[in-house]
C-alpha cells in the first residue's frame, strides 16, 4: 500500500530474544571483544621493548610466553592454546558484529535506495571514525600477513634458519626498510582504529556521561593510540637504524 | 538579497529524484527559510509550475514538522553554536548571492513521499513499541505525593523536549535513530512513573528501532550537534546502560 513503511515481518521472538538480537548488543560485543584485544596488544607491546634489554630477556619472554605463564595452575605449555583461543574468539566475534553492524548502516542510510546527499557535511566525524571499517579490513589483512610470517613464519624475510631464537628472527626481519615500511602501514591502521575505538567502546558500555566524560575517553583514546604505535614502532625502527638493537 | 537554490526535486517515491536550480531577487534577509521556499513557490505557481513539497506546521520551532538538509546540514545549522529547526534558520545567516542546496532527509526508513517531504511513520513505531506509560491514572493526585528528584527530573524534562524532527537521523553516517530512541527512553527512565515498565520499555523500543531498519550507532555525535533541542549524546549512554541492565533482567521473556 503507498504510504505506508513496510516493516519486517513480527516474529515469533519474545520481547527479550529481539533485544538481545538487536544492534546495540552487538556493538556491546564488539566493545568488550575490542577492549580484549587492545589489552592484548598493549601486553604484546610490552614484551616486545624486551628486545632493548638483550636476547636473552627476550628470547625468555618469548620462551615464558608460550610455556610457563600460570604454571604450575595450568600444565607447562596449555596457556598459550588458551590465550590463542580467546583472542580468536574476540576476532572472530569482533569481525562478525562488524559486518551485521555494516550491513544495518547501508540499509540505514539507504544506500540500497541510492540515497546519497548531493553535499553533505560532517563536522563531527574524525578520519579514525570514517575509516573504521575499511581501516578496520587493512587491519585484518596486515595481521593474517603478521601471523604468517612470526608466527608460522611461512613467509620469511632475511637469512635465518629453522628453528632460529625468536631473537634472531626480529632483527633479521627488520633489516629491510620494506619490512619496516609495512609494519609502519600496520601501526597507522591499528592506532587509527584505537583512536575511534577505545573511545567507542567506552561510550558503547554507558561510561559517556556528559560532556567532560567526552573530552576524557577521548583523550584516553588518543593516549593509546599514541602508545601503541610508538611502542609497537620502537623496536623495529631500532633494528632498522642499528640503534642499540642488532 | 539574490539567492540561488538548488532543490532536490521528487515526483513521488518511485520516481528518480534530482536537485533543480531556481533563482531568487529581492530575498529578504529577515526571511526564515520556510518563508523563502514560499516565496519560491508563488512564482513557480504564478508560472504555473509545480511548487515544491515541503513539510511544516508550527514555524516556531516547536512541532518538529518542517526539516531538511540545508547545504549539507540538517536544518542548516552546521556549525552554528544556535540551536535551530530548519524554520527558524533566517535568510541573514547566508551571504548575498549565496547557492543554497536543499535536500530532503536521506535515510533507508524515511522514504521521500515528494520533494523534500519524507515519511517519519518509522519514529511512531518505535514510540508505538514502549514510548508510553501505561497506568490508570484515576483522578490527579496531589502533585507532592510522588516526589522527582530534582536532577533526575531536569534530565527528563531535557530529554522530552525532542520533537521528533529526524535530524538526528538525518545527520547520522549510519542512519541510525539512537538520539531519538534515547530521548524517549531517557525521558521516562528519569521519571518515578516511568519506573515499572522501564525495563520492557526499552527491550521492546530497542528491537523496534532495529525493526524499522534504521542503523547501530557508532558513537560519533553527528546527530547530538544537529538538534534543535540539544538531546545530548549521552542520553545514547543512558539507553546503553539500561538496555545492559535490562538483559539480566525477566521483563518480556
Ligand atoms: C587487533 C584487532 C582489533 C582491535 C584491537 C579492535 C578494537 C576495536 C574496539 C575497541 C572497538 C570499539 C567497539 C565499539 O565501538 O563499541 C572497535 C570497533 C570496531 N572495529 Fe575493531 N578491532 C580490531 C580488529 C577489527 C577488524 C579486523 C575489523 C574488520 C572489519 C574491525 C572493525 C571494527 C568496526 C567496524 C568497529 C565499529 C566502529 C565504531 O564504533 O565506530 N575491527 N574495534
Ligand atoms: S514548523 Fe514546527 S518546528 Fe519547524
Amino acid at each position: 500500500m503507498p504510504g505506508s513503511v513496510a516493516l519486517v515481518a513480527t516474529t515469533t521472538l519474545s520481547m527479550h530474544a529481539r533485544a538481545l538480537h538487536s544492534l546495540v548488543v552487538k556493538k556491546v560485543v564488539m566493545a568488550i571483544t575490542g577492549l580484549l584485544l587492545i589489552g592484548f596488544l598493549l601486553m604484546h607491546m610490552f614484551g616486545n621493548l624486551k628486545v632493548f634489554i638483550g636476547p636473552e630477556a627476550y628470547n625468555h619472554y618469548a620462551e615464558w610466553l608460550k610455556q610457563d605463564i600460570l604454571y604450575p595452575i595450568l600444565p607447562h605449555g596449555w596457556f598459550i592454546w588458551i590465550f590463542r583461543a580467546v583472542i580468536a574468539v574476540s576476532l572472530v566475534l569482533h569481525i562478525y558484529c562488524a559486518t551485521k553492524l555494516w550491513q544495518a548502516s547501508l540499509r540505514g542510510r539507504g544506500a540500497h535506495d541510492n540515497k546519497k546527499y548531493t553535499k553533505v557535511r560532517r563536522p563531527q566525524q574524525t578520519i579514525a571514525a570514517k575509516v573504521m571499517r575499511w581501516g578496520g579490513l587493512t587491519l585484518l589483512l596486515l595481521l593474517i600477513f603478521h601471523i604468517l610470517m612470526f608466527t608460522t613464519q611461512t613467509i620469511t624475510f632475511g637469512n635465518f634458519k629453522a628453528g632460529a631464537t625468536p631473537y634472531d628472527m626480529f632483527t633479521a626481519s627488520f633489516e629491510h626498510w620494506y619490512v619496516w615500511a609495512i609494519y609502519v602501514l600496520f601501526m597507522a591502521a591499528v592506532s587509527l582504529h584505537v583512536r575511534h575505538g577505545f573511545y567507542s567502546a567506552f561510550t558503547t558500555l554507558g561510561a559517556n556521561v556528559g560532556p567532560q566524560a567526552r573530552v576524557f575517553l577521548n583523550g584516553l583514546a588518543y593516549f593509546a593510540a599514541a602508545l601503541i604505535f610508538v611502542g609497537f614502532m620502537l623496536p623495529p625502527t631500532a633494528v632498522l637504524f642499528g640503534l642499540g638493537v642488532s | 538579497m539574490k539567492i540561488t537554490l538548488r532543490i532536490w526535486r521528487q515526483a513521488d517515491r518511485e520516481a528518480v529524484g534530482g536537485l533543480q536550480t531556481y533563482q531568487l531577487d529581492n530575498v529578504s534577509e529577515d526571511m526564515s527559510f520556510l518563508e523563502l521556499l514560499d516565496m519560491l513557490n508563488e512564482q513557480l505557481t504564478a508560472q504555473d509550475l509545480e511548487p515544491v513539497a515541503f513539510d511544516n506546521d508550527c514555524r516556531e520551532g516547536i512541532c518538529g514538522m518542517c526539516g531538511v538538509v540545508v547545504n549539507g546540514a540538517p536544518h542548516g545549522r552546521y556549525d552554528s553554536s544556535v540551536p535551530t529547526t530548519t524554520c527558524q534558520l533566517h535568510m541573514r545567516s547566508f551571504q548575498d548571492g549565496a547557492v543554497i542546496d536543499v535536500e530532503p532527509w536521506k535515510a533507508g526508513p524515511f522514504p521521500i513521499i515528494k520533494d523534500l517531504v519524507v515519511d517519519r511513520s518509522a519514529f511512531d513505531h518505535i514510540i508505538q513499541a514502549g514510548g508510553y506509560i501505561s497506568v490508570n491514572t484515576g483522578a490527579a493526585p496531589e502533585a507532592h505525593s510522588t516526589p522527582a528528584p530534582k536532577r533526575q527530573a531536569d534530565r527528563a524534562f531535557d530529554n522530552a523536549t525532542c520533537v521528533g524532527c529526524g535530524a538526528c537521523v538525518a545527520a547520522c553516517p549510519n542512519g541510525s535513530a539512537m538520539l531519538f530512541t534515547a530521548a524517549k527512553v531517557t525521558h521516562l527512565a528519569m521519571l518515578p512513573q516511568g519506573q515499572p515498565e522501564r525495563m520492557r520499555r526499552i527491550k521492546a523500543m530497542v528491537a523496534a528501532h532495529d525493526e524499522a531498519g534504521f542503523g547501530g550507532c557508532t558513537n560519533i555525535g553527528e546527530c547530538a550537534s544537529v538538534c534543535p533541542k540539544q538531546i545530548p549524546l549521552a542520553s545514547i549512554g543512558q539507553l546503553n546502560r539500561d538496555l545492559i541492565a535490562s538483559l539480566f533482567k525477566g521483563d518480556g521473556k
